[in-house]
């Protein structure tokens, strides 16, 4: 019971990251209709920063420039490149964003190398004990950052100027600019604000127990690729619920793979994914998304 | 490829002076091409026939890929899981297996017989996706087919028995009508010694033809058409009567088949198997592939299999003399990062400059004034756009509905 209760705990923190980096996808596909496959790319090249900055300027600094800079790197990838594809369709800027990914990722993991970077977080491996619970102090620092972000976010696309914005642009772009809503403005920030959000999940996918930033980064932050789809695309919602349900069950798949040998070893990595075919069997649009209306 | 298209020909009248010099001129390139492609083994070594031959494979499997992303608009990231099903179910079909402490399976049948099963079962596979291929589009199908890339891996890695586990397995040779392709038994043709990669190669040339020639038959007839139109309009292909789902699904099916043929090949030219080569990377390169070369194209497929494969080989073999890349090992930007920079670069860059891809270029730059584009009416080469074989079909801005 409780090595389940632990697993459970780290599942829902883990969770609670890769639910961060799915609402940065779905911020940016509800404004601009693009799957952004160089999310992870975005996530290292943030991480990466945080990590070179920190011995030099102390590490809250190192991450708040980690985070501007991945913000400004994804506005940049939208203004430059997403912005002036005029392609006929939205499968062939997934394409090009898959091209950015690739030459992010290729040129940051030669820069590392095989090195592990730490990311000099104040947290370490402390752990702290609830009832007979023990839990690493930065998961639970991670679940209320995540938690935090996450309502920040939520309140802002709910009341402010700029997330009504950006709903009448996911409603239906040409209407809102016919009211007066600019487009680009719109998609340029949705970009920055998912970069930002994607920077600070790879604080969280870099500390204790994982030992640092490696090549390997970028990997675990696709497993919030089926978070978003899982839950729907364009539900801010199911981001949520998709993050959570990956993060639990790979806890879970890892935690008793023991008992799970006959699936073989590293179940865990592949458990996102199953689930994620699971639901797709059931219900093609995700848990929250919306569904089709015409049917063909 | 020839791409005179009746329409073409009706427009320029029959006996029209310029056409058939055109005609002419396109055979003796066709010729030209053809005696090249048979002289090759005879005068460059290994490491070129090697390089050649992964061109070719990939381009087999980037056609598969073109016919589901290019011209369906199914994303697919999932191909080099069905490229591991091909090479991977040649090896068990054909390899006799082994007992002892390292059991590993197999069946031991014809190794010809083992290519069509391998190739069969890479379809298999796709077929079972197919509730998911069928009813997910576009970027979504991206998504779901990630899962596949992650699913292979742990396969891969884990059913022992069939795969080899972590060193992967050793590729029976192809026996054909009493050919081995293999070094042994030695074989000297014209003073030159014919080894593995010398009779590969020209089994390479015939199925990439192969391949090619039913992909245009697809493409230029129903299926094609119906094709393009579901990626250009769901609805209005529904509304025409073609059964959306089933033809997602049966492209899939259609696609994976070219992926196993492409796995099959690069088990042949490899000679060994080994799980980590199918990963995420390698289905990147393939979505890479077509993009550079031209979407929805046979000729696209083939161009871009044949950039993004011979581009690393050429780094690498050049290391020394080419600025800014340093030989492997060295520290430096290596051959095999430079290149992935490069064709990452080269899709960004394809889309924002060159909408068509290389093929979309060489169609330009000889449709010069009167060139045959113009004939057919067309613009310069739209994106997204099939070869000017289906004059009907123009991409709408809004594929969402």
């Amino acid at each position: 019971m409780i090595t389940f209760l632990e697993l459970l705990v780290n599942g829902l923190s883990m969770g609670s990251v890769y639910a961060l980096i799915a609402l940065g996808f779905v911020i940016i596909f509800k404004a601009t209709e693009v799957v952004n496959f160089a999310h992870a790319s975005l996530l290292l090249a943030g991480g990466y920063v945080v990590a070179r900055l920190h011995p030099f300027t102390g590490f809250w600094l190192a991450l708040l420039i980690g985070v501007a800079f991945a913000g400004l790197l994804a506005a940049l990838v939208e203004f430059l490149i997403i912005r002036r594809a005029n392609v006929g369709s939205h499968s062939v800027l997934a394409i090009v964003t898959i091209g950015v990914d690739i030459v992010i990722t290729t040129e940051l993991t030669r820069q590392m190398g095989t090195e592990i970077l730490s990311l000099g977080d104040p947290w370490g491996d402390s752990v702290v004990h609830i009832g007979g619970v023990t839990v690493a102090e930065v998961r639970i620092v991670a679940l209320g950052t995540a938690a935090a972000l996450i309502t920040l976010f939520l309140l802002a696309f709910r009341y402010t100027g700029w997330g009504v914005a950006m709903r009448a642009t996911a409603e239906d772009a040409e209407t809102a600019a016919l009211m007066g809503i600019r487009l680009g403005r719109v998609s340029l920030s949705a970009w920055a604000v998912a970069g930002a959000l994607a920077a600070v999940a790879a604080l969280f996918l870099c500390v204790f127990p994982t030992p640092g930033l490696d090549r390997g980064t970028s990997f675990a932050a696709i497993k919030a690729f089926p978070a978003a789809i899982l839950g729907g695309l364009d539900s801010t919602t199911g981001a949520l619920a998709g993050g959570l349900i990956v993060g639990v069950t790979e806890a879970l798949m890892t935690g008793y793979q023991n008992q799970l040998a006959f699936l073989g070893r590293g179940i865990g990595d592949v458990a996102p994914f199953l689930v994620m075919l699971v639901i797709l069997l059931l219900r093609p649009a995700g848990l929250f998304g919306t569904r089709e209306t015409a049917r063909v | 490829m020839s791409d005179v298209t009746a329409a073409g020909r009706a427009a320029r009248g029959p006996g029209s002076g310029a056409g058939t010099a055109r005609r002419t001129a396109r055979w003796a390139a066709w010729a030209a091409a053809a005696l090249v492609a048979i002289a090759v083994p005879f005068y460059l070594d290994g490491f070129w026939l090697q390089t050649g031959l992964f061109a070719m494979s990939a381009a087999v499997g980037a056609i598969g890929i073109n016919l589901l992303t290019g011209s369906t608009g199914q994303l697919s990231m999932g191909h080099a899981f069905f490229l591991a099903v091909g090479a991977y179910a040649y090896v068990y079909f054909a390899d006799p297996g082994q007992d002892g402490a390292h059991a590993i399976g197999g069946l031991g049948l014809p190794t010809p017989l083992a290519v069509v099963l391998a190739v069969l079962t890479a379809g298999v596979a796709g077929g079972l996706f197919s509730p998911i291929a069928g009813r997910l589009k576009g970027a979504y199908l991206g998504i779901a087919t990630l899962a596949l890339i992650f699913l292979g891996q742990h396969l891969l890695f884990n059913a022992e028995p069939v795969t080899g586990g972590y060193n992967g397995r050793a590729v029976p040779p192809l026996e054909l009508f009493g050919l081995t392709f293999a070094d042994t038994p030695e074989l000297v043709l014209l003073n030159v010694p014919f080894g593995a990669l010398e009779r590969l190669w020209f089994l390479g040339l015939l199925l990439v033809l192969g391949a090619a020639a039913f992909a245009r038959g697809v493409l230029r007839g129903r299926p094609g058409r119906a094709m393009n139109t579901i990626r250009d309009h769901e609805i209005a292909a529904g509304v025409m009567g073609v059964p959306v789902a089933r033809y997602r699904a049966g492209v899939f099916v259609l696609s994976s088949m070219y992926a196993g043929l492409a796995g099959v090949m690069l088990a042949l030219v490899f000679q060994r198997t080994v799980p980590e080569y199918f990963g995420m990377l390698l289905s990147l390169d393939y979505l890479a592939m077509i993009v550079i070369g031209g979407l929805g194209s046979v000729g696209g497929a083939i161009l871009g299999a044949v950039f993004v494969s011979v581009l690393p080989q050429l780094l690498t073999r050049y290391s020394g003399t080419l600025p800014l890349i340093a030989e492997p090992g060295s520290g430096g930007v290596s051959p095999a990062e430079a290149a992935r920079i490069l064709y990452g670069a080269a899709v960004v860059a394809v889309v924002l400059f060159l909408p068509g891809g290389l093929l979309g270029l060489l169609g330009r730059l000889r449709g010069a004034p009167g060139g045959r584009r113009a004939v057919l009416g067309r613009g310069p080469a739209l994106p997204f756009s099939p070869p000017p074989a289906s004059p009907s079909t123009s991409p709408t801005p809004d594929t969402r509905s």
